[in-house]
């Protein structure tokens, strides 16, 4: 757009306005915050990622941290745990907020408030916080809660989160536990801005309860629907205090992500170039995937 | 406030009645089952300081005292003072944030200035980059050039101005007619004096959404202040109780009133400013 600008009145000195002035001392702050502390280390993630980084004099190595992280087994083991992770949780979260505000709707605004606000309350603890309590609630003995509830149904206790078998999905467990506060929230919103005269009208051709839902409701929230995908997907790319408060990655990597996996390397291992080597193709893991659902589902939504 | 897609038994009150009831207790059930971890910390941070013989506990305990806040405050000398820390960060970058990231909002919106399209469209895509690309290159940066480890400002810096609340508040002022601006131009107040008397008063819910919403993610942030403390005395709330995790995971009762100290604090929170919290999520989002 500035292009543009400069182009239609090429003949004039360059000279900044009143507006440029005080537009440039209004984001004085933030765009100085913003180039130190974001494009700088932008910048810097992608060069660190060609370097064997050292504090005194980092050495070139082209793309050897790429090369290497395709060779390890374990970046495609915790890009698959991450792949797992998210394909089951998102949807499934997605769903229940979903069923969650629809449930919601035939209620009063008071009754309303008060379900969001008790689906929204544990959005508000930490993710430490949850983290240590659900630890005892997986905790491996009999008396553990889980194995409690699975002494009840006569099933064997389980070593929740400590065997390859169940720890995955202790994980998922606790994320489609864990409240869907925000999502539930954010689709009443797009619930209470349809309009009425499509169910009347609906009504008039004897439409059932399921029969509005799937053809009105669905289709226009549809948005709403891509805006939780896409951002649900982004999030559960990045997760990471799962996985290190509770499992530890473990068992045999089995629940390390690759949130995890860059930590590691960074900050337990010293590879710093490898772990932003990594870092970035999970930024163009991201990306990818945020264009791809654009593609399929963004034809007919609007932003 | 019936919407229409529950129109089915209007006309038979008592059936509807009916049907809105067992809604309501399926809601309450799952509600139920989503607060329960929340009440099994609540109700275990009253438990005794023990280590629990495995076969002996219940699903909530038997007597309740407080030894295990008791054990939590004394397991460190500094665990008050992680709690200082955690309410210094959040409430300077609350600030910081309130009052730099909406006049960078105000300018993006309404002041027509060179390169502005430019510079926004940036910090859109840099809301898209995940936070792991830039953890190591800052921790890098904070640590081994500044030297900066243990001090309140490499804890407040980075996450002083954000993106996104530049985006938030830009969405929310391009919704105040320029007509407004314009008219107190012609009658000749600087942009400054236009900001703060007729953009400001104007928005007081939104800059509420962004303080509390800026103020919890901070005090719930665990990754980058743990990654540049390394003095107990500097931890903040959620590094501490990691730290006291780790010593004591085969204490319950103790590791549930850490957790409750780190959570006690936004839960009150959250009772008291409710509307802005619920309003926040829907602020955020649904302009997006």
């Amino acid at each position: 757009m500035a292009k543009n600008k400069n182009k239609s009145i090429p003949k004039k000195p360059f000279r900044f306005t009143v507006d440029d002035i005080n537009g440039y001392l209004f984001i004085a702050v933030a765009i100085i915050v913003f180039a130190f502390f974001t494009i700088y280390p932008v910048v810097s993630a992608v060069t660190t990622s060609f370097e064997n980084y050292k504090p005194f004099g980092s050495e070139w190595v082209g793309f050897k941290n790429y090369a290497d992280t395709f060779k390890k087994d374990l970046f495609w083991k915790s890009l698959k745990n991450t792949a797992v992770y998210t394909v089951v949780t998102v949807p499934c979260s997605l769903f229940i907020a979903f069923v969650v505000a629809v449930m919601i709707m035939p209620f009063k605004k008071k009754t309303q408030s008060l379900f969001k606000s008790m689906y929204y309350i544990p959005a508000v603890a930490s993710g430490v916080a949850m983290s240590v309590v659900w630890l005892w609630i997986y905790d491996s003995s009999p008396s553990g809660l889980f194995n409690q509830v699975l002494t009840l149904f006569h099933i064997p206790t389980q070593n929740w989160l400590a065997s390859s078998k169940t720890a995955m999905l202790s994980l998922i467990i606790m994320a489609l536990l864990s409240g869907h506060g925000s999502s539930i929230i954010i689709y009443i919103a797009a619930l209470l801005g349809i309009d009425n005269t499509y169910f009347e009208a609906a009504e008039i051709d004897g439409a059932t309860f399921m029969q509005k839902v799937r053809y009105i409701v669905f289709p226009l929230c549809k948005p709403t629907t891509l805006f939780l995908l896409i951002t649900g997907i982004i999030n559960s790319f990045q997760v990471f205090m799962n996985a290190y408060m509770m499992t530890g990655g473990g068992p045999d990597n089995n629940t390390t992500m690759i949130g995890l996996l860059i930590f590691n390397n960074a900050f337990k291992n010293g590879k710093y170039g490898l772990a932003c080597a990594q870092a970035i193709l999970l930024a163009v893991v991201i990306a990818g995937l945020t264009a791809i659902q654009f593609k399929v589902a963004g034809d007919d939504v609007e932003y | 406030m019936a919407s229409g897609l529950y129109s089915q038994h209007l006309d038979r009150p008592y059936v509807y009645k009916i049907r809105n009831l067992i809604i309501g207790l399926v809601l309450l059930f799952c509600a139920l089952v989503v607060l329960f971890p929340l009440a099994y910390m609540l109700a275990w941070s009253f438990g005794p300081n023990l280590e629990t013989a495995s076969s002996s506990y219940h699903i909530f305990p038997t007597t309740w005292t407080l030894d295990s806040y008791k054990a939590f405050f004394d397991f460190s000398d500094y665990s008050w003072k992680w709690l200082l820390n955690s309410f210094i960060v959040a409430l300077a970058t609350v600030v910081s944030n309130v009052v730099f990231a909406s006049m960078a909002g105000y300018a993006f919106s309404k002041i027509n200035f060179k390169g502005r399209n430019f510079l926004f469209f940036m910090i859109l895509v840099a809301m898209m980059i995940p936070y792991q690309v830039t953890q190591v290159p800052l921790y890098i940066l904070f640590v081994n050039k500044f030297k900066m480890t243990n001090s309140y400002l490499a804890l407040i810096l980075p996450g002083c101005v954000t993106s996104y609340n530049i985006f938030l508040s830009k969405q929310f002022f391009s919704s105040i007619p320029t007509a407004l601006i314009e008219s107190a131009k012609v009658e000749g107040a600087s942009q400054i004096r236009i900001f703060n008397s007729i953009i400001l008063p104007l928005s007081k819910t939104v800059l509420a959404v962004m303080a509390i919403n800026t103020f919890v993610g901070s005090w719930n942030t665990f990754f980058w202040p743990f990654l540049v403390t390394s003095q107990e005395a500097m931890y903040t709330i959620q590094v501490g109780l990691k730290t006291f995790k780790f010593a004591n995971g085969t204490l319950l009762s103790p590791m549930m009133a850490g957790a409750c100290v780190s959570a006690i604090p936004m839960f009150i929170l959250f009772f008291a400013l409710q509307k802005y919290f619920l309003e926040g999520v829907t602020i955020g989002a649904v302009k997006g």
